[in-house]
């Protein structure tokens, strides 16, 4: 039978191709999925080569905007395992405080995506509003909204003022009530529950196959979490649990981010209590000859850097796995069998990093006419919602 | 199952196959091997031990081609890096792929940027570089 | 003034060109629609076909990659269409300069109206540059 070809659009899609994703679609169904990615490659891993330890970590925080401190949390924690050494306690915990806030706001933006994707724009717009108060905090601590520029190997670049600590928790605190209140809207929400229950399921076999890492492998039941297993910076220090959710499909994975929410505030809450007084730099000079691996949970999974070094002032070879990199080749197995209304949502559902989902558009591919384009994928989604809604309300 | 078991099991499966171990610290172990056991010892790590694939690494270096084989043993936050020297100038070595799916995008970008060849890879293609990148320039080879 | 620069400059309609960024900046324009900065109510959308824009957006760094592609988005825009550089890789390549990637910057290829810095620039910083850009394309319509 002749398949169609569908590629699918992101966001904002570009005019023509090339298409980030081409999905094959016979019917209304989805048979294959060709993924297409490199839009947005800068070769990072080559500019490392030639800049100094301490550049580089402000050319890693420009790989991602919205996961940035990651990429300088995994490289200082692949530094500090080359050295050997011990990070000062106080660095350790802003560290930590500074990697909790930014899961916060990620999942936040994560979610109000997901809501506009799905067709529910109130949710888009509140959650991008609640998102701004963590941005203030983040302005008040480090004195920008986005790449903080905090890290460096052997410590912070920069301390945290203690008269600032009751105004960060009570905007912590103000937040609770939000999360409260998305959490109810999503998991008591039939139309909800309709749209994403059953939809692109990851089994726990997809998730050892594909090597997925983060909540999309954690709302398949399997309880990784480079936090907890490989525990670095002060998250063996403070109390909290694992989020994981049985069931693989896109519900799971809303619930587990939303949970994962208040296990940050609460981890933050902590932080602040707990921070002893004290240096927050080793003021390291020189990197001698090794390897060094390191790995930090970003708010789309694991991270991975890996540094060898001659003794010279660059590093010979850094190389850099960010998640989505496994999480998105996943939707390989998540997207096939379902339908197109819901591919959209199944796809955004891994929290691809915006910079990894650039273009996608919708083509036929008997006339190589350009049917529907991302805008189109995203309205059927939405379309699909209101129908939904509808019958409900019946 | 404890690191020293997972250890002691290895050097036992492989015997003089293993080129050089460095038990760098708790939790980072590097293995240097021949390449004909890798597969196997893939495949024990991934079906037995439960590993998880993280990811390859490719360095040129004076002896050739390094590739490292990161898999993480999340139970104990361990890492194993198994290094496997491939010559050049035509470096290659057997796909993961049949054993992992998640290897396909991995060993795709490990083609791409070091010219390594993957044998019985289904799907060789630019990943990351433009469609009209050269043919036989590998951005992170040092003999360019 | 011609009615269609007096229309351009009253509710100007943005289409958002991502030439190969981090991100920060898309999400950062996307801010601008959310309620704490609202730009909505001046009138300014974003809109999903270039056709239907009078400005767009440049963010990123423009790798080899996008470089046909951010050509033909050109091309389709309906002139007169102002093109806005937000951010420093798209001002000037910012960190990425002389990267192997990345060989030119954005006003090689488009013609930019005006240079908004930062990494990523605030929302105020953007709707300041916008209203500077409204103002001064008023200013050179009317001659002066």
């Amino acid at each position: 039978m002749a398949h169609k070809i569908i590629p699918i659009g992101p966001y904002h899609p570009l005019q023509e191709e090339p298409e980030f994703f081409r999905l094959h679609v016979d019917g209304e169904r989805v048979v294959d999925i060709d993924i297409q990615i490199g839009y947005n490659h800068r070769m990072i891993e080559k500019i490392s080569e030639s800049k100094s330890y301490d550049q580089v970590t402000f050319v890693v925080e420009r790989i991602c905007g919205i996961c940035s401190t990651s990429h300088p949390f995994a490289y200082t924690n692949a530094i500090d395992d080359l050295l050997g050494v011990q990070v000062p306690e106080r660095a350790l915990y802003i560290r930590t405080i500074i990697g909790e806030l930014e899961r916060l706001h990620s999942h936040l933006l994560w979610l109000g995506l997901a809501g506009h994707f799905l067709g529910y724009n109130t949710v888009w717009m509140w959650a991008w509003k609640c998102r701004e108060p963590i941005l203030d905090i983040f302005e008040r601590v480090t004195g920008n909204r986005q790449h903080y520029a905090m890290f460096k190997p052997g410590g912070v670049r920069r301390d945290m003022d203690e008269e600032d600590f009751p105004w960060i928790r009570k905007t912590l605190k103000d937040l609770i009530p939000t999360l409260d209140m998305f959490k109810g809207a999503v998991m008591d929400d039939p139309v909800i529950r309709a749209r994403t229950e059953g939809v692109g399921v990851l089994t726990k076999e997809d998730v050892r196959n594909y090597c997925v890492v983060g909540p999309t492998a954690r709302a398949s039941g399997v309880a990784i979490d480079v936090r907890k297993d490989d525990p670095y910076a002060a998250y063996d220090k403070v109390e909290w649990k694992v989020i994981t959710y049985e069931g693989g499909d896109v519900f799971s994975k809303l619930v587990v981010r939303i949970l994962e929410m208040y296990e940050s505030v609460n981890i933050i809450l902590q932080c602040l209590d707990k921070m002893p007084k004290g240096p927050i730099d080793l003021n390291i000079k020189d990197i001698p000859p090794g390897e060094g691996i390191g790995r930090h949970e970003a708010p789309r999974g694991e991270v991975f850097h890996y540094i060898m070094s001659d003794g010279g002032n660059s590093p010979i070879r850094h190389k850099i796995r960010a998640p989505s990199y496994m999480n998105i080749f996943s939707n390989k197995k998540a997207v096939i069998g379902e339908t197109i209304s819901d591919a959209t949502i199944i796809l955004a559902a891994v929290d691809p990093c915006y910079c990894c989902t650039e273009r996608m558009a919708v083509v036929d591919y008997k006339s190589g006419k350009r049917i529907m384009d991302g805008e189109d994928l995203i309205r059927l989604s939405q379309e699909k919602t209101a129908r939904l809604k509808e019958q409900f309300c019946k | 199952m404890k690191k020293e078991e997972i250890i002691q099991d290895i050097k036992h499966r492989l015997g003089n196959d293993i080129i050089d171990f460095n038990d760098r610290s708790e939790r980072r172990v590097y293995i240097t091997i021949r390449k004909t056991v890798l597969l196997d010892l893939a495949k024990h790590l991934f079906s037995v031990i439960q590993a998880r694939l993280c990811t390859l690494t490719g360095v040129d270096t004076r002896q050739g081609i390094e590739i490292l084989y990161h898999f993480s043993i999340d139970e104990l936050g361990l890492i194993i890096s198994l290094r496997v020297i491939l010559d050049k100038p035509n470096p290659e070595i057997d796909t993961l792929t049949s054993l992992i799916k998640g290897a396909e995008w991995i060993e795709r970008e490990v083609h791409e940027f070091l010219g390594v060849n993957f044998k019985g890879h289904p799907d060789l293609r630019h990943l990351l570089l433009k469609d009209d990148w050269p043919e036989g320039d590998y951005p992170l080879r040092r003999d360019r | 003034m011609s009615i269609r620069f007096k229309a351009l400059t009253k509710s100007i309609w943005v289409y958002h060109l991502s030439t190969g960024s981090c991100n920060n900046c898309d999400i950062e324009i996307l801010d601008l629609l959310t309620p704490r900065f609202d730009v909505e109510r001046f009138g300014i959308t974003l809109v999903g076909s270039v056709r239907h824009a009078d400005a767009i957006l440049v963010t990123g760094a423009l790798n080899l990659k996008t470089i046909p592609r951010v050509k033909r988005v050109y091309e389709q825009a309906a002139k007169p269409c102002l093109v806005i550089a937000i951010g420093a890789c798209a001002c000037g390549q910012g960190i990425f300069k002389n990267g192997p990637n990345t060989p030119n910057p954005v006003d090689s290829i488009l013609p930019v109206d005006i240079y908004i810095p930062g990494c990523p620039p605030k929302p105020e910083a953007m709707i300041a540059g916008i209203v500077k850009l409204i103002e001064h394309v008023r200013r050179k319509k009317k001659g002066l």
